[in-house]
């Protein structure tokens, strides 16, 4: 069922699974301890940042896969994307696989993009079981994005440090404790912002834009809500979403959380917070799946956000255009379950 | 912006973004680039009297002068020390030749998984040829103007 541009699941795909690596600067934050594996090293034991990449991703495909006590077999499709070009870290994890594989790029709003294709793909019985995941890497993002590592350059106050680590789970038609109710899908917003230091103020209009459409189209409420979580914004794009939101009579911020805001423990060179499409991946992956399965959150929403640019745009003068999806999610935990 | 989108832009949102831009610290800043620049040129005079001592003078001191200073320059980028002082110390640590060594050495080493030739050799002035290219055109300029006055 569809209104607006919100979909509803009458079948309600739940997550069966879900599996999170992160680096060593993630380790330190509150999800180190929510992580399935945690990086000293964030070469991964690899020759290159690419490679290291590509195998976190893979490694948490896998892990979730058999956290759901499921074998290649039973995976119906894989839905993942990444920052790199021509998405190479997602498509070279997937031949470790046997299953089918498709290709997603949505930036940094990849994670809730993959969730939202995989409970379409099941609520309209195509599949049964679906990965989605994706990933990102500090170095190779740098490399891509900006400028080498070693160059001696001083990072801008409003910029944010792209997360080094990788989420999957696996969603499924009837096994799991945590369902999807409903995704409202994104609109790509440009309010005219062009510096590629601030993400966090390039994607706030697109997440304001997703979640006011997602309350209109489901009747719902903020305060319905027990976390309403973004993806990146950091904390300078949070506060502009609280302020956009707060303009069109929305309150969101006795709820609202930001991955981004919360990744890092101590604030030093990553300023406004975590970015990039591990950010959302690892800390849904980790902490808030694990606090939902405990029944501790009931009920999520989850608007991960990316910025759609390149370096060539960037390059020529243009504007940033962002988008995000919205994904719904219910704790079917009783609550009664232990704290983690 | 292109065509339709032109209008999208947001003057206002704009305002306000740029409102709460988190101030940069001028003056920590200065301070911090004039400490550490100071510091490489002191450490640069310094070897300059000692060779001075060692019997090299001229060309050949300033010669001797500006490639140990490039060496360290490039031996603290590859330990990854560079990219932290820079990071602080912002132009103090750019502008001396220790930085325009960093400019060469990071991207070298960055691109050395692409291989020997089209990644560290072709990539090595992906930073540093700005910084040739205007440096020798602006040389060209201020040789000109000095020819006619």
């Amino acid at each position: 069922m569809k209104k607006g541009n919100t979909l509803f699941f009458k079948t309600r795909p739940r997550i069966r699974s879900y599996a999170a690596i992160c680096g060593s600067k993630e380790r330190e934050g509150v999800i180190g301890e929510y992580a399935d594996i945690t990086l000293s090293d964030d070469m991964y034991g690899e020759s290159t940042y690419e490679k290291a990449e590509c195998k976190m991703l893979s490694n948490a495909i896998s892990l979730a896969v058999e956290k759901g006590a499921l074998t290649d077999g039973d995976i119906d499709v894989m839905l993942s994307g990444d920052l790199l070009n021509q998405i190479i870290s997602a498509s070279f994890a997937a031949r470790d696989f046997q299953f089918p594989f498709l290709g997603l790029y949505s930036a940094c709003s990849t994670m809730s993009e993959s969730m939202l294709l995989a409970a379409a793909l099941i609520g309209g019985g195509f599949a049964r079981n679906c990965v989605a995941a994706t990933g990102s890497h500090f170095a190779s993002a740098e490399r891509q994005y900006r400028y080498p590592l070693e160059l001696g350059c001083t990072r801008p106050p409003q910029s944010q440090w792209t997360v080094t680590g990788a989420g999957a789970c696996v969603i499924s038609a009837d096994v799991g404790d945590i369902a999807i109710l409903n995704a409202t899908l994104g609109r790509v917003r440009d309010w005219g912002v062009s510096d590629v230091n601030n993400m966090g103020a390039a994607m706030a209009p697109a997440a304001a834009d997703t979640l006011i459409r997602h309350f209109k189209d489901t009747g719902e409420q903020p305060s319905d809500f027990d976390m309403i979580v973004t993806g990146d914004l950091g904390a300078l794009g949070s506060r502009i979403l609280k302020d956009l939101m707060w303009e069109k009579g929305y309150d969101i911020s006795p709820n609202h959380v930001d991955c981004g805001e919360m990744i890092y423990k101590v604030i030093e060179d990553e300023f406004q917070g975590g970015s990039g499409a591990g950010c959302s991946a690892v800390v849904m992956n980790s902490y808030i799946f694990t606090k939902m399965s405990a029944g501790l959150y009931k009920r999520v929403l989850f608007a991960a956000t990316g910025a759609l640019l390149s370096t060539v745009s960037s390059g020529q003068g243009e504007s940033i255009p962002c988008i995000s999806h919205a994904v719904e999610l219910l704790s079917l935990s009783n609550g009664n379950g232990a704290a983690p | 912006m292109t065509g339709k989108n032109a209008q999208n832009c947001n003057t206002n949102y704009l305002r306000y973004v740029r409102a709460l831009d988190p101030p940069t610290k001028h003056f920590k800043n200065c301070l911090s680039a004039f400490g550490v620049g100071g510091l490489i040129c002191t450490i640069g005079q310094f070897l300059r009297y000692m060779l001075g001592f060692a019997g090299l003078s001229g060309d050949e001191l300033a010669g001797a002068v500006s490639v140990i200073l490039i060496f360290f320059g490039c031996l603290l980028t590859g330990l990854g020390v560079y990219d932290r002082i820079g990071r602080h110390a912002g132009a103090g640590s750019i502008v001396p030749i220790t930085g325009f060594a960093n400019s060469v050495a990071s991207p070298a080493l960055e691109f050395r998984t692409e291989g020997y030739i089209y990644g560290t050799a072709a990539k090595m002035f992906t930073v540093a040829g700005a910084i040739i290219v205007y440096g020798v055109f602006s040389g060209v300029i201020v040789g000109i103007i000095y020819y006619f006055i």
